[in-house]
This record gives C-alpha cells, sequence and structure tokens, in this order.
C-alpha cells in the first residue's frame, strides 16, 4: 500500500467520528508543517498530548532557575527554549536582560548539558546550574554528566531537575479522560523506552497505541494503523517507526537513567500531580542536586486561562480565550505552550488561518 | 597587540591604528582628502540609502567573516531596490582586547570584498569601549537607481513567479555549527548579489520586487511581500532548494529551513511569461547557479505552502530567536 493511498483512505474515512492524541509536541510540529489535518476526514480529530517538556514545567522549577541565575558565583545552563517561560518574578530572558530588583541574572544557553563539566572545570570558583528539564529522550544525558562529574570529581555543578517519563502521564489521560480513541505514541521516547511500556495500557484500556517516527508519511501510517485497528475493534501496540525503535528500547540509556535517578511524584503544568512521573538524583548523587523535589507550586492560572484543557486535548487552543482574545501570543505568552516551539498554542498561532 | 582605550581615545594612538590599518585597506580619493565628510558627486534621480549593523558570534566562520558580511549585507540591501551600490560608510565599534592582527584580517577582507561588488568606502569612524575583544560594524551604503527600475516589495501582482536564488539556511547553519563546535562541511553563504541582479536587468527582465533572504527567513520574507503587495502567495515546499546537509542539521536542531537566516541569497518576482529566461538567466550566474521558482502569487491574501504530501497551510513571520529546541 502506498501513502498516496493511505491518504485516500484517511481522506474519505466516514466512520464514527473518532479523536486520536498525539502525545509528543514534535508530532504536532510535524502535522502542522505538513498539513496533515488537511489530508484526513474531518471526523478524525487529531489533538495535541502533554509531550513537551517545556509546556509542562510548573512556575516553581522557573523560579528557583531565577534564583539560582541571580545568586552570587552561580551561572545557570539552560536549553533555548527554557528563557522565555513565564516564572512569578519574570522569565529567564526578562532576568537576563536586568532583573526585577536590578540584579543581573548568569544564564548561559546550552547546546549540551555535558559542557557544564568543562565550564565547571575552567572555573572552579563558579557553580553551574543546570536547568534539567525533558523526557526519557534527554535524561540520559544528564546521567551522563552526574556520572562524569561524580568520576572527575567536579563539584561545582547542581542539577534543578524537572525530568519526567511519559508512560504515567499517559495513565493519568487514560484514567481521566477516558473519550479518546487512540494514541500516536511518540517516537523518539519509544526509542529509549522500547515498545512493551505501552502493552499495559493498551491491555487495560483496549486503545490502539501505535508509535510513530516524524516525517509525513510516518505520521499518516500511524493514523491509518489505529483507523484500522478501532474498524477491527483492537486495541493493541503497534511499532510503525521500527528502524529506530527496538521492542527493547535502549538498555544502556534505560540504565543510566536507572543509574542515577529514582522516579517521585511531580507536577505537570496543566494537569497536576502525578505519581512516580518524575525522575530525581538518587542518593548517592545528592550532592549534585539543587533542590529539585517539591517545586510543585504553579502560578494561579488567570482567568480563562485554559493551558490544562489545551494539554489534556480537551479544547483545541483557539477555544481558549486568552487565545481567542489576543491577551496570550508568542511575543508575550502567559502560558509555556505558547512559548515553546512544540507547543501547541505556539504551534497553532504561528499556524492559525 | 591588543586594542587599548587609548586607540578611542582620538590621539596618537588613534591615528597610528588609522594609518596602520584602516587607511592601508581603503585608501581612495575621497578617503585621502582627510576632511571632516565626504563630498560625493552623485548624478541620478533616485538614490537609495541603507543602514545596517553587523553584530556576529564567530567574527571569522566557515565563509566568511564578519568584514565580508557588513559590506554584502548592505550592498544586497540595494541592490534589491534595483540600485547600483556606488559608496559605503562604517562605523566600527570595537572591545578593548581585541587583537589588532585580526581587525586588520577583518578591514582587509572588507576591503577586497567592497571591491568586487563595485562600492568605494568614503567615510569611518572607530571607538573602543570596555569588552572582551570583540568588535561591531555597521556600515551604510549609497546607490543610484537607473531609469526605468521600479523594483518594491508592494509591486507584485497576481499570476508573477517568485523565484529563489539557491540553497537556504547555510549561513545559519554554518554559524550555529561553530557555536555549537559541531563540525561539518556547512559554509556561509555570505556573498554580494550584484551578479544576479545585473543580469536580470541586462536580459531585460521586469522585476516586480527583489528581497534578500536574511535574518527571519524566506517565510518572514514571504509574509511581508505579501503583506506589502496585497496579495496571496503559495509556495512549493518540494522546490524550496535546500542542501542535504543542511537539511540533516536542520532536523536534528528542530529548525525549519523556512525561518532561517541567509546572507547571499534573494528572491525575485517576475512576470509569468518570463520566468524560464528570469530562471536561466539568475542560474548563468556564480551566485544563482541553484536558482529555483518556487511559488506564484495569486489572488486573495497571506503566505501559503503546498506541502509534499499536497495539503496547503498558512505559514507566519518568525517569531522569537529560532533557538534549538530540548528534544
Amino acid at each position: 500500500m502506498d501513502i498516496a493511498q493511505v491518504i485516500d483512505y484517511l481522506k474519505s474515512y466516514d466512520g464514527r467520528q473518532l479523536k486520536l492524541m498525539e502525545v509528543c509536541g514534535t508530532h504536532t510540529a510535524a502535522i502542522f508543517k505538513n498539513g496533515i489535518r488537511d489530508l484526513i476526514s474531518p471526523k478524525i480529530r487529531l489533538i495535541s498530548g502533554p509531550g513537551c517538556p517545556v509546556c509542562v514545567t510548573p512556575t516553581a522549577f522557573i523560579d528557583k532557575c531565577v534564583e539560582y541565575a541571580k545568586a552570587d558565583g552561580c551561572e545557570l545552563l539552560t536549553f533555548g527554549d527554557m528563557m522565555k517561560v513565564p516564572g512569578t518574578a519574570g522569565s529567564l530572558s526578562e532576568n537576563k536582560a536586568a532583573g526585577e530588583d536590578g540584579a543581573k541574572a548568569d544564564i548561559t544557553i546550552m547546546y549540551s548539558p555535558l559542557e557544564a563539566i568543562e565550564k565547571a572545570k575552567a572555573n572552579p570558583e563558579i557553580t553551574y546550574v543546570v536547568a534539567a528539564v525533558g523526557f526519557e529522550t534527554t535524561a540520559p544525558t544528564y546521567a551522563l554528566l552526574v556520572k562524569e562529574a561524580a568520576r572527575q570529581g567536579v563539584k561545582n555543578i547542581r542539577l534543578v531537575t524537572a525530568l519526567k517519563t511519559a508512560i504515567p502521564a499517559l495513565k493519568w489521560i487514560c484514567e481521566n479522560q477516558n473519550d479518546i480513541d487512540g494514541f500516536i505514541c511518540p517516537g523518539h521516547v519509544s526509542v529509549i523506552t522500547g515498545v512493551h511500556v505501552y502493552d499495559e495500557l493498551a491491555a487495560e484500556y483496549g486503545k490502539p497505541f501505535v508509535v510513530s517516527g516524524f516525517e509525513a508519511e510516518h505520521i499518516l501510517a500511524a493514523i491509518y494503523r489505529i483507523v484500522k485497528q478501532i474498524e477491527a475493534g483492537e486495541g493493541r501496540v503497534e511499532n510503525m517507526y521500527p528502524n529506530a525503535v527496538k521492542e527493547d528500547g535502549n538498555a544502556k540509556a534505560i540504565k543510566a537513567i536507572e543509574d542515577a535517578f529514582e522516579p517521585g511524584t511531580a507536577m505537570w503544568r496543566g494537569l497536576g500531580l502525578i505519581e512516580d512521573s518524575g525522575l530525581y538524583l538518587r542518593d548517592e548523587f545528592s550532592e549534585y542536586d539543587g533542590g529539585s523535589r517539591g517545586l510543585d507550586e504553579d502560578m494561579e492560572l488567570p482567568e480563562g486561562c485554559r493551558c490544562g484543557d489545551v494539554i489534556t486535548g480537551r479544547i483545541n487552543p483557539d477555544q481558549c480565550p486568552m487565545f481567542a482574545g489576543g491577551s496570550c501570543t508568542p511575543m508575550e505568552p502567559f502560558g509555556p505552550c505558547m512559548v515553546s516551539s512544540e507547543g501547541s498554542c505556539g504551534i497553532w498561532y504561528r499556524n492559525r488561518h | 597587540m591588543k586594542i587599548t582605550m587609548a586607540h578611542g581615545s582620538g590621539g596618537k594612538s588613534s591615528a597610528q591604528l588609522m594609518k596602520d590599518i584602516f587607511g592601508k585597506h581603503f585608501s581612495n580619493d575621497v578617503l585621502a582628502k582627510m576632511e571632516d565628510a565626504a563630498v560625493l558627486d552623485i548624478p541620478a534621480d533616485r538614490i537609495a540609502c541603507s543602514t545596517d549593523s553587523f553584530v556576529v558570534t564567530p567574527l571569522i566562520f566557515k565563509g566568511g567573516d564578519i568584514g565580508k558580511l557588513c559590506v554584502c549585507g548592505t550592498v544586497n540591501d540595494l541592490l534589491m531596490m534595483g540600485a547600483v551600490p556606488k559608496y559605503l560608510t562604517c562605523g566600527f565599534i570595537l572591545e578593548e582586547g581585541l587583537e589588532t592582527e585580526l581587525l586588520d584580517q577583518i578591514v582587509g577582507s572588507m576591503a577586497a570584498q567592497a571591491r568586487d561588488a563595485g562600492v568605494i568606502i568614503v567615510a569611518g569612524d572607530t571607538k573602543v569601549v570596555e569588552g572582551n575583544g570583540g568588535m561591531y560594524i555597521n556600515t551604510t551604503g549609497i546607490g543610484v537607481i537607473p531609469e526605468g527600475r521600479d523594483v518594491s516589495s508592494a509591486n507584485c501582482r497576481e499570476g508573477d513567479v517568485i523565484i529563489c536564488s539557491g540553497n537556504l539556511g547555510d549561513h545559519h547553519a554554518c554559524i550555529l555549527s561553530h557555536r555549537m563546535e559541531i563540525e561539518n562541511e556547512i559554509t556561509s553563504d555570505c556573498a554580494a548579489l550584484n551578479d544576479i541582479v545585473d543580469a536580470l536587468f541586462a536580459a531585460g527582465i521586469d522585476v516586480r520586487t527583489m528581497r534578500d533572504v536574511t535574518r527571519g527567513g524566506l517565510g518572514t520574507v514571504i509574509n511581508e511581500i505579501a503583506e506589502s503587495s496585497g496579495c496571496r502567495i503559495e509556495l512549493d515546499e518540494d522546490a524550496i532548494p535546500v542542501s542535504r546537509e543542511v537539511k540533516g542539521f536542520s532536523d536534528i536542531l528542530g529548525l525549519d529551513p523556512l525561518y532561517m537566516g541567509n546572507e547571499g541569497k534573494m528572491i525575485a518576482a517576475v512576470p509569468a511569461e518570463q520566468a524560464e529566461k528570469a530562471l536561466e538567466t539568475m542560474r548563468s550566474t556564480e551566485h544563482g547557479k541553484d536558482a529555483a521558482v518556487i511559488g506564484r502569487v495569486q489572488p486573495g491574501e497571506g503566505a501559503f505552502i503546498k506541502t509534499h504530501l499536497g495539503a496547503t497551510r498558512r505559514f507566519d513571520v518568525l517569531y522569537g530567536e529560532g533557538l534549538p529546541r530540548i528534544c
């Protein structure tokens, strides 16, 4: 079956109304970039899930980062897409320009967390605080960072972690919002975790979980397989990205994560606390922890902000009054989903008709 | 030797710097008069003028340096109005600690590029500030617009064809590679586009609109043209030229070549009946050899792109900085 036949099938689908969730922000971006909504029947509705690490980061985490960045003798290292996420005392970007109290925040955009080692060795008088945000895909690099720092005896590095794992969040969605008919599972996360992590969810909730790559053809093939499963009354795990995703995942990366981190309760902005969905440094690496536990507080959402409904797919971003009314934009974002290049609101805004 | 605050004092050290570096590279009849201002004889009805400041890290990159860049950037802005670039002025802000050998190399590169682009540097200024050995350059350019040329972002009409002069994203990917210390063969496209523009007019093409595709990328430029001209522009995703290396690089970092910066690429809108000739003309030049027809002007408004699989979506200008993502 070639891609034209898949498109033909999905375009002419006329069965019951379906609601499919693409869990990963990179999928949301690819769906818009390739105009996939245009290529399938309006009876197949695609909704964005909570799979953008920036979007689910609570305000308390940003505040902690700002605090470190302004502290004497500290420099904060962060990925670029965290810079504009709003915190109680402004975003990292605003604080870098000039803190509200006039103090200058030391912030450097990093391209790899491992940069911290060289910096820390070159400047022993500075403590390098790494804003560690991400899912299973990014966690192994942070694990390598602490292991390497420990091996080399580098002491002036701290991690503030908001690392999360996807499966507990998927389970939360299945439990709390049972109207989703199938899931397009994140390709990059699955490269690490393998495909069996979805078995229990598929069996318990009887829904299709199909792992997809990031090309338009991959995503269309995954949607096709989900629709075919639903039509056949099935709900099982399928791997439509076998070139990259192995059944058992990447054992080395999984071991690196397990060696450095242990699961714990984490705050998901818009969803709330989810048990065992966060990764925290184990006791043996506790000297590298910059106070990552208990960063649960989130900014009180202003009247009208519906971030939680957006990232659980209850509404489309343009149904949020702050989006529709123009008070939340990529230039003046209120929530992180408007900030990140992979956040659903930002993607909708940039591609709005 | 390093630049110190004394080089900005206006005294002996300043004079020495003028003589040793700027005088050596930039000597011409206008500068040689050493007056407070250059007196220019410009016989033209219409003059184009543009200014731009250049801030780039690193100062020297694969395919160019800040000196070459600051000439090409302003020359290209003049060319895009159909002007023939004639004169440049330059303002240097040097940070204390800058190596004079590096300054010499950059000024030499500026002078060479100015000769290639047919412009004369007629005025300049240097200031020294505290810092870490960096430098910034502002250039202002003047060009004359020959009679009969009418090029503007507002001139696109229904049916016009949009041609892009070559592969997109090279400069952006090159600079990021340097900053991220990623080794690859990606080279900046930094170039003055005189050859393309001269060839188009020499071939008698009625060019409606020209824009160099710099920061903000093609996506931003197309949106601006669609708005200025009050029309709809539809691009064909498969036709947009991007090299394999840059495509791979941008995929990994989550960057979209549609929004990546360039320093030697332009687009031109031409009447449909002249499109084939314009494309051939562009391809016959050094800087336009990878030119391609990438879209058309249609009735309506806004910027749209027809995707690889045949869907159509609207695209917007670049928001923010285009930073690499987390995952």
